[in-house]
């Protein structure tokens, strides 16, 4: 896999997307308490936009800053006992964690839950080389069973319902139980367990890296990102390289800002922060840790007028307030990074050919940016995509003709006035109770999805003109 | 301990943001503005402890206070809520001073203590991993997020907050702070001062738990389903 995640066009996802009612109504629900939990806990801090005014300034800061604070990541690290490998592409990171999973000689892998690694393909690269992949967060180990890429990056299976999901266990894993989430929930602890126990080596991926200690930390509420850390002798670590903060001060902001703004919750059940290969007698910790950080398309985005993108954290809550996302779902975006934010960073990772569209799916109510705990303004980048889009005559042909013809059309008084008393016979047979619900020919792709005000007879100039005409008379 | 394709990379990095490479020099500004300084500031103690009580009920946590007298009896109520007979615990000089060895030896038989041993390795992930109970201190409590704070080291390991069915911490009343600001000012600072900070730190907030099914929260997946917190005024 890797930021894409289909061949389907983008048409057919948001139908399949718009079909899917056990989805949407998913989502619909699932944004609402994602919503709510962050305002609820934006509210009872009082100040939250200094919470976001600050997030804003430690990204800003952190990323102009960005080789400095990699470089003193990685003597850390090193200092620490830890490997460090920096790596330009998705291949180079796969060939290098390969290169360990080989020459310890590992059957098993036991990963937590991770986006960067689901971007670079690793589960692949690994079974290639004949591990066996193991997916610890309970959603993602569901969709893993399933063979289904995730629609939202913190709760990854949300497309899902339980009785799908027992079928899944019963038909991957011989599940004999009910469809009840708790013992949906005690199944994959059991199952997990053993995996945990048994694997050779953990791989994570990484919430933020502090550069003073050479720390990783890692947000869960499972607690399977602190067994993937604690039970294999040997540990992985794959972070995209802006996932970094200088300090543990600046570290706890951000977690602080991503809990809530992600869950509502003022910390997740388990925040770990790691440190290195471990020191002596230490039982828990690897005997070796390896760190490998990845650039994979990020450096052309340093620099440019779309930085701030770089200072995501991943919280989802541009995705949870999203109307868009709300009717669509994850996979209408084709990406594994859906959303407003996927929508502003995959064509920057992946260039437009793949993803113009992605920049379409908003209806740039702003919503995301004003939901941004790091205050990265969303919206304005997907103007500005748009704009990049039709300057490169990339924009969708249809619209660059409708707006020249409209132009053309509306700029001529005589031409617009007669068509507009014209418009509303014409589309009669199409009009219902003043509404066009599934309209001709350019109306089509409009009335798909929504319904259009039929004309009313009357246009603005000739109620204007006739208004003057009775404020004359009387 | 290697570091590889790092000046190249770094380099690159530099020439993006158009300026020179920086290797040292790098200063954090002072921030605009510090929110996090102001929450519970200026707290008693106590009025710390009533804000964790509160929101043990939010984490599904089981509160409980006491004083170093009533300590033994309050644990004994626990673990028998908990039906612990096997416990794990950390090789920790608190013990003693809380009167919590004494507690064990007088149970004699009653229950399987373990406690933390570095000699005997990877054994003591085996035993925690059979236990009823997990039983830490609280090295820095944050009163905001019901959050205990551990420092993982080679006498008490992660695995004992984290492999056993349930989780019992020990929080004396003055390791409470109001926020995680406090933790990390302090190791940063240790940090700062050229005290290197423990290779796994833990900050832990009641049992275990997930929402990926069906957005219904489910407490007790990978780590423990049940968790108490003690606080010994």
């Amino acid at each position: 896999m890797s930021i894409k995640i289909g061949e389907i066009p983008y048409k057919e996802r948001i139908q399949n997307g718009i079909k899917d009612d056990f989805m949407r109504q998913a989502v619909s629900s699932a944004q609402g308490r994602f919503r709510t939990g962050r305002l609820t806990q934006a509210a009872e801090l009082g100040n939250w936009e200094d919470w976001r005014d600050l997030g804003e300034e430690i990204r800003t800061h952190t990323l102009e800053n960005l080789d400095y604070y990699l470089h003193q990541l990685s003597e850390q690290v090193a200092r620490r006992g830890g490997h460090v490998f920096f790596a330009e592409t998705a291949e180079e990171a796969n060939q290098y964690v390969k290169s360990i999973i080989q020459k310890k000689q590992a059957k098993k892998v036991v990963k937590a839950k991770s986006m960067v690694t689901e971007e670079i393909g690793l589960n692949k690269a690994l079974e290639e080389v004949g591990a066996e992949v193991v997916e610890s967060d309970l959603g993602e180990w569901i969709l893993q069973l399933d063979e289904d890429p995730p629609s939202h990056i913190v709760t990854p299976a949300l497309h899902k319902n339980k009785q799908q999901i027992r079928e899944t266990f019963a038909k991957k894993k011989g599940y004999t139980g009910s469809d009840t989430p708790e013992e949906l929930a005690a199944f994959a602890r059991e199952q997990l367990r053993q995996d945990f126990l048994s694997a050779d080596v953990g791989v994570t991926g990484c919430n933020f890296a502090i550069a003073e200690s050479g720390s990783i930390t890692l947000v869960t509420n499972e607690g399977n990102a602190e067994m993937v850390t604690s039970l294999p002798d040997t540990v992985i670590t794959v972070m995209g390289m802006e996932r970094i903060v200088p300090t543990w001060e600046e570290m706890e902001v951000l977690v602080s800002l991503l809990t809530r703004a992600a869950v509502g919750q003022k910390l997740t059940s388990y925040i770990t922060a790691i440190t290195g290969a471990g020191l002596e007698l230490e039982v828990d910790s690897p005997e070796e840790f390896h760190l490998v950080i990845v650039d994979n398309g990020r450096s052309k985005i340093l620099g440019t007028e779309f930085q701030s993108a770089l200072h995501c954290i991943r919280c989802a809550a541009c995705i949870n307030a999203c109307p868009v996302y709300r009717h669509i779902g994850g996979h209408a975006y084709n990406s594994i990074y859906p959303g407003p934010i996927g929508a502003v960073i995959t064509p920057l990772l992946e260039g437009y050919d793949d993803h113009k569209e992605l920049p379409y799916a908003s209806t740039l109510c702003a919503a995301c940016t004003e939901a941004c705990p790091v205050k990265i303004p969303l919206h304005e980048h997907l103007i500005r995509h748009r704009q990049i889009i039709v300057e490169k005559e990339k924009g969708p042909t249809a619209e660059k003709l409708m707006m020249k013809g409209f132009a053309a059309w509306a700029s001529n008084p005589a031409i617009y006035n007669m068509s507009a008393k014209m418009a509303k016979p014409a589309l009669g047979p199409w009009t219902k109770d003043g509404m066009i619900e599934n309209g001709p020919g350019p109306l089509k792709a409009w009335t798909e999805v929504r319904d259009f005000y039929a004309p009313q007879g009357q246009s603005f100039r000739s109620w204007f003109k006739q208004r003057q005409k009775d404020g004359e008379s009387k | 301990m290697s570091i590889q394709n790092r000046e190249a990379f770094l380099d690159k990095l530099a020439s993006r943001l158009r300026r020179e490479r920086r290797t040292e020099g790098v200063e954090r500004p002072q921030w605009s503005v510090t929110p996090q300084e102001e929450v519970f500031k200026g707290m008693s103690q106590d009025e710390l402890v009533a804000v964790l009580e509160k929101h043990c009920k939010v984490i599904h946590t089981t509160f409980k206070r006491t004083d170093r007298a009533g300590l033994a009896s309050v644990l004994n109520e626990t673990l028998q809520a908990y039906e612990g007979k096997s416990i794990v615990t950390s090789n920790d000089a608190r013990h003693q001073e809380y009167g919590i060895t004494k507690f064990f030896e007088e149970q004699g038989d009653q229950l399987d203590v373990h406690v933390w041993d570095a000699a005997i390795g990877k054994e003591n992930q085996k035993i925690a991993e059979r236990a009823d109970v997990g039983l830490v201190f609280s090295d820095i409590t944050l009163a905001e997020s019901g959050t205990v704070t551990l420092f993982n080291t080679k006498d008490n390991g992660r695995s004992i907050s984290l492999l056993p069915r349930t989780f019992v911490a020990i929080i004396p009343k003055s390791t409470l702070v109001p926020r995680m600001t406090q933790a990390a000012k302090h190791i940063h600072q240790a940090q700062a001062s050229g005290q290197d900070v423990p290779s796994y730190v833990s900050f832990i907030t009641g049992p275990s738990n997930s929402a990926d099914i069906e957005m219904n929260l489910i407490v007790g997946v990978h780590g423990p389903v049940k968790a108490t917190y003690i606080v010994v005024d």
